[in-house]
């Protein structure tokens, strides 16, 4: 439990103690054990870290909102820098295809965000019990997170093939004359990816789920049950309050997996056809990587994450006391 | 703390339960069991399909009637994946080891030991500064992606694997496992220490470190598993073929018109999932652990 309070749990029984007090009297900080340290040797042990992360992720970081105040074809090197203020983002809101990659997006996600944690959530549940060969079913769920996208992707490709895919030839077989084309399909493009994904990423959410139930103390369970409280009373009291933080925790990596989904999508389609798949983030590399217009790409990178930053907060606000440690 | 009051309920209650309750859970167990393991068909096929059309050639992979055992048996494939091609698959093996084992163990250096510092030893700005590294874990990787790309052709390093393997050896997710693993330990080890006059280093080297032996296993796989499968990054960075790591050196069994070589592309995928997974099944268990330990804030 002091993963979950922050603080050192107080010595185990039988550990020498050095300190003239017990840790369990100590104020806070110190309770840490620092015991005296001094800032310098702090500072050393974090500085490698901290240079990289200067180097590679804070200084970037920076960077791309500076360059997303700028007019920048990076054909030009330098040179071509052109500060031009707002304009970017004013342009980009009168811009149907932004906005029709900001739509897609908000499908992507909104489709594959429940999809994804409700299956997780369900696949949890079903394994928090005494199911069997569970460790191995666990395993099972877990493989497509430890693949590649884009070895996931050539699997897809020939299960989904429009003619000769196992997929439509197991539909034809069941009478369904004229299956559709998936990933080559205009209607369907967008929703075979959200499936993929979704597919890919259960199995991850079910085990996070499943180790944070394994977690919760069986008296509470036990003592509903006395109470009378039947499973699902059980669930919505105890198991999905107490299962908040962890919620939240997924909702966030979910959110910005879909938001910034861009393996599978770049190798299977492309965007397409035609623009049918063009999400957001591969909006962002189109833009950037190959019509080199970087100002515009940091700008949309800049929105996505305005846009995933309100929703995490909103999330945030929402599950607040609602959870079972408040 | 725990708002529903526990009241533990007199023993022989319960008893009287138990045999209804006995029956109730043979018959879930069974339905539990039945739906699960057809679920996890969904999730079993596509590999076995993979394997099975891997051993086809190329040709066969979309025959009709499907075949789930191949007919002939065309080991040929993996020879012509891992032995021929330009470059061939062997490269890219290197290359993608190359690159995720000095990120592996880069990371697990400088993580560790940062780790430890925002766990463990107390210095100006401590706590603003993990927040930072927390702030920016949600920034979109394209944004982070444009800045780096310039930064790197400056720097010369823009085509060369270096533009992979640097980035990969400062994270903040390791850097946050890690401070996660010493906050759970007692701060007694490093006090006892120091007083047998133990340097600083001696004390994260000798008593801490070793302690959470099992979260930088996990981390060492994690990080593996994300740099090996790491698409983006050499897909922006990387132009020279001799140079692809495996998931990029894969995308060459799709020719330019779409054509695709499913056989090869088969193989190629069996063989880029078998070292993870053998990885993985080894280790699964910490694996999990770690990655469940991030999630309880």
């Amino acid at each position: 439990m002091s993963v979950l309070s922050g603080r050192a749990p107080a010595s185990p029984p039988g550990t020498a103690l050095t300190g003239p007090i017990t840790p369990a009297l100590r104020p806070r900080r110190r309770s840490r054990g620092t015991g005296g340290m001094s800032t310098r040797v702090g500072w050393l042990f974090i500085l490698p870290n901290l240079i990289g992360f200067l180097i590679f992720t804070l200084v970037p970081l920076i960077g791309g909102v500076g360059i997303s105040f700028t007019d920048w074809n990076v054909i030009s090197g330098l040179s071509g820098i052109k500060w031009v203020g707002l304009q970017n983002f004013a342009e980009l809101i009168t811009d149907g295809t932004f906005w029709a990659a900001v739509g897609r997006t908000v499908i992507y996600a909104g489709v594959g965000v429940p999809l994804t944690m409700a299956g997780g959530l369900v696949l949890a549940l079903c394994l928090n019990g005494p199911v069997f060969g569970r460790a191995v079913l666990r395993v099972i769920f877990f493989i497509p997170h430890i693949v590649s996208s884009i070895a996931l992707g050539f699997v897809w490709l020939i299960l989904l093939h429009p003619t000769a895919g196992l997929v439509n030839l197991a539909l034809e077989s069941l009478g369904i004359n004229d299956p559709p084309g998936w990933l080559v399909s205009q209607q369907w493009s967008l929703l075979s990816l959200v499936f993929i994904t979704s597919w890919a990423g259960m199995g991850f959410h079910a085990v996070i789920f499943l180790s944070a139930m394994q977690a919760l103390p069986t008296e509470l369970y036990e003592a509903a049950e006395l109470d009378g409280a039947g499973a699902w009373t059980r669930f919505t009291t105890i198991t999905w309050r107490a299962l908040m933080p962890t919620t939240t925790f997924l909702f966030i990596m979910s959110l910005i997996g879909h938001s910034q989904g861009f393996g599978l999508i770049a190798f299977l389609t492309q965007g397409g056809p035609g623009d049918s798949s063009t999400t957001l983030s591969y909006l962002m590399y189109q833009t950037g990587f190959q019509n080199y217009r970087f100002g515009d790409a940091a700008a949309m990178g800049m929105l996505s994450f305005v846009g995933v930053l309100l929703l995490t907060v909103f999330f945030w606000r929402f599950q607040r006391g609602r959870g079972l440690y408040t | 703390m725990i708002s529903t009051e526990v009241t533990g309920g007199p023993v022989g209650v319960k008893t009287k339960l138990v045999p209804r309750r006995r029956r109730r859970n043979r018959t879930t167990y069974v339905i539990k069991s039945i739906l699960l393991w057809t679920f996890s068909l969904l999730f079993l096929l596509p590999f076995a399909w993979m394997v099975s059309s891997s051993l086809k050639r190329n040709i066969d992979v979309f025959s009709i009637p499907p075949k789930w055992i191949p007919n002939p048996i065309e080991w040929a494939n993996y020879v012509e994946v891992w032995l021929h091609g330009d470059p061939s698959m062997a490269i890219f093996f290197s290359n993608s080891i190359t690159v995720s084992l000095i990120g592996v163990l880069g990371d697990l250096t400088t993580a560790s030991m940062a780790g430890y510092a925002f766990a463990r030893l107390s210095f100006a700005g401590r706590d603003k500064i993990f927040l930072l590294y927390l702030a920016t874990a949600i920034v979109p990787s394209q944004l982070l992606l444009i800045p780096r790309f310039m930064f790197f052709q400056q720097l010369g390093l823009y085509k060369t694997l270096w533009a992979l393997i640097l980035p990969g050896i400062f994270t903040v997710f390791g850097t946050f496992l890690c401070r996660q693993a010493f906050l759970s330990l007692p701060g007694e080890f490093g006090e006892a220490a120091r007083i047998d006059g133990a340097g600083e280093w001696r004390v994260f080297f000798n008593v801490y470190l070793p302690q959470i032996r099992p979260t930088l296993a996990a981390l060492g796989i994690i990080s593996f598993v994300g740099s090996w499968n790491d698409y983006e990054g050499p897909l922006i960075m990387l132009s020279d073929k001799e140079l692809f790591t495996v998931p990029l050196g894969l995308t060459r069994f799709v020719d330019a018109d779409g054509g695709l070589s499913a056989g090869f592309a088969m193989a190629g995928s069996v063989s880029s999932v078998i070292p993870i997974m053998i990885i993985f099944l080894l280790f699964q268990r910490q694996f999990i652990a770690a990655l469940a330990s991030s999630g309880l804030k």
